[in-house]
């Protein structure tokens, strides 16, 4: 598959009182057409910023300082952030949908109002077909009875169902490539399995890549075909989905595996938390990031500064010194 | 993709649906004084529109004749000094409170609107502009502004729509100036921004419906106290200029016979009271029918 879009060195900065916040340091990702990929990380590791800065939806302090964003063979970053052609970009060529469904519709207007408002802005459609256009992709998003629900309120719907409404709005496009910025967070754990088998289905059928940001492995494990796993603003380890959760070798990864229960794993076996805090990204040492809470560490990682990915098997790279493989803690 | 999907769909039903229309009604009705208020409110437009039809009398030339009469069933309220009817002419002043309250109420809200929808959204330096000049207007108590300027421009009845406009417009901006600053940080204006919408439409389609409630409720009850500035500049003799009815000039043209004739100023200050309170009452109503804490109550 050809290639959508290419993030290089990406980074954004957020000016504070107490200095400077790197919050994405240097990012490089890639994603294919018709690609899913997962974007995983604890919060604060800079995986919404980064999808936020690729977007240019960074609003002050915040300033993308450096990097691209390639895409369809633009530079999206040398576009102006309010300008006609990011407008453009937005919602059309790739759209995003956000983690909170409850506050992500606007309260005082109809569902749709809003669905349509995408449909008449790029699509250039009149009301009518837009009308008809929004009630095929409620009906699609699996909206019950929705020529009669699109007249509704948000507040007439649950949050899994706005949350439909949302996917619904960010395919209505037809984008190339929808970001879910950890879109089943703020629901329940049924509701977050037949919403991603429907997103799953939904970009299938309209050919969209689709970027799953996430804090859970869990919710990629199934329908990512590639995982970037990120600490403190930068990506750790990346690969494919059988190769991080079969042969994980970055500590960082291996720690978050140790601590998801495993149904094939023998009764009574321990869970093993990852000690520490992920660091302050205000002043960070030039030395990994994820030293301190490693309990890998050699002493090359204390006097090196973090090294670059570098690759440990076809498209498996780790950002790391020690070779997991060959050393057990 | 709906045909051979396993998903289980949420609701096989909808749920019983709020009609926010009907709920609006049950809690802006509750209130007796709300009613109240409505009916005074409805009978002043009345009087005002119907006004040459409701009386007999001319409002501006009197009879000399009858020169300060006492109420009887020819003048139900006396008549004053040219033997002006006290009813007629305050009825017509109903004009005059309800023009200046209206015009003046609609002109600085959609000004106010405007300037702190654009200081709030765009922030930085258009701010500091728009609102350190609200601020500076604010520092004027409104109705020392309003007589100020009514006495640079004159009187008159634009006049004294102008001066009251400028002077109430710093209220409005300020609110607006709040709750853009608040509803813009909503999730739904970052989802909208990133489906692609420019700063005009986030602005009108988006943060000012949902600014509307409290902007509502601050015009109804700005209302009633343009109503009674506009009276305070009539009484102070720089409002509606002579021989225009208006409640305030009657109210000052009648205390010098407050003793022989009170109903001459009475009449007139009871009007502005009944009215202000319609006004406030209706506000107070509107208020708490909008709380968007009860949104969604059945």
């Amino acid at each position: 598959m050809a290639e959508l879009l290419h993030v290089k060195d990406l980074v954004t900065q957020f000016k504070t009182e107490s200095g400077v916040v790197k919050a994405v340091n240097g990012v490089s990702y890639y994603i294919d057409e018709q690609e899913i990929i997962g974007l995983v990380g604890e919060s604060g590791c800079g995986k919404s910023v980064s999808q936020l800065s690729v977007m240019q939806l960074i609003s002050a302090p915040g300033e993308i300082t450096g990097g691209e964003v390639i895409f369809e063979r633009e530079n999206l970053l040398e576009y102006q952030p309010h300008g006609p052609e990011m407008r453009a970009i937005r919602g059309a060529k790739i759209a995003m949908i956000f983690q909170e469904p409850m506050t992500s519709l606007n309260p005082v207007l109809t569902i749709a109002q809003q669905l349509t408002e995408m449909l008449v802005l790029h699509k250039k459609m009149n009301a009518d077909d837009a009308r008809k256009k929004a009630i095929e992709l409620l009906d699609m998003v699996g909206i019950p009875a929705a020529e009669k629900r699109i007249d509704d309120y948000p507040h007439n719907f649950s949050g899994g169902m706005r949350q439909r409404v949302m996917i619904a709005m960010g395919l209505s496009c037809n984008p190339k490539i929808l970001i879910a910025d950890e879109p089943t967070t703020a629901l329940d754990v049924t509701t977050q399995a037949q919403l991603l088998e429907m997103m799953k289905n939904m970009v299938q059928q309209f050919r969209t890549s689709l970027v799953i940001v996430t804090h859970n492995l869990g919710v990629v494990a199934r329908y990512a075909q590639r995982i970037y796993i990120m600490y403190a603003g930068r990506i750790v380890e990346s690969g494919p989905t059988k190769e991080i959760f079969g042969r994980p070798r970055h500590p960082y990864t291996i720690g978050l595996l140790k601590c998801i229960p495993r149904l094939d794993e023998e009764e009574g076996k321990k869970l093993i938390p990852i000690n520490g805090l992920p660091p302050n990204l205000i002043n960070m040492p030039p030395t990994c990031a994820f030293l301190p809470r490693c309990s890998w560490k050699i002493d090359k990682c204390s006097k090196k500064p973090w090294p670059e990915l570098t690759s440990v098997s076809s498209n498996h790279f780790i950002r790391c010194y020690v070779n997991t493989k060959e050393k057990k803690s | 993709m709906t045909k051979n999907t396993t998903m289980i769909r949420e609701f096989s039903e909808a749920p019983p649906r709020v009609n926010e229309w009907r709920r609006f009604r049950r809690v802006f009705f509750q209130r007796k004084l709300v009613i109240f208020g409505l009916v005074i409110l409805t009978l002043l437009v009345i009087a005002a529109i119907f006004a040459p039809w409701l009386t007999p009398y001319d409002p501006y030339i009197g009879d000399l004749g009858e020169s300060l009469a006492q109420p009887s069933w020819t003048h139900l309220l006396g008549t004053d000094i040219q033997g002006r009817d006290t009813l007629c002419r305050l009825i017509y002043g109903a004009r005059t409170a309800l023009i200046v309250g209206f015009v003046t109420t609609i002109t600085a809200a959609i000004a106010g609107i405007v300037l702190g929808l654009v200081a709030g959204y765009f922030g930085a330096i258009i701010n500091m502009i728009i609102m350190r000049a609200m601020d500076a207007l604010m520092g004027f108590p409104m109705l020392l502004l309003a007589l100020l300027l009514a006495a640079v421009l004159g009187s008159g009845i634009q006049n004294v729509i102008i001066a009251l406009a400028v002077a109430t417009l710093p209220g409005y901006a300020r609110v607006m100036h709040g709750l853009t600053l608040s509803v813009q940080e909503n999730d739904y204006i970052l989802a909208e921004r990133a489906m692609g919408s420019d700063k005009w439409r986030i602005m009108l389609n988006h943060i000012l419906p949902n600014t509307l409630p409290p902007i509502i409720v601050l015009v109804t009850l700005q209302l009633g106290s343009v109503i009674l500035a506009e009276a305070g500049l009539s009484f102070l003799g720089i409002g509606i200029r002579p021989p225009g009815a208006a409640w305030g000039s009657m109210v000052y043209d009648g205390y010098r016979f407050l003793l022989s004739n009170p109903v001459l100023s009475f009449a007139p200050g009871l009007a502005i009271m009944l009215v202000v309170f319609a006004f406030n009452m209706v506000g107070d109503g509107l208020r708490d029918a909008l709380d968007p804490r009860l949104r969604g109550v059945i």
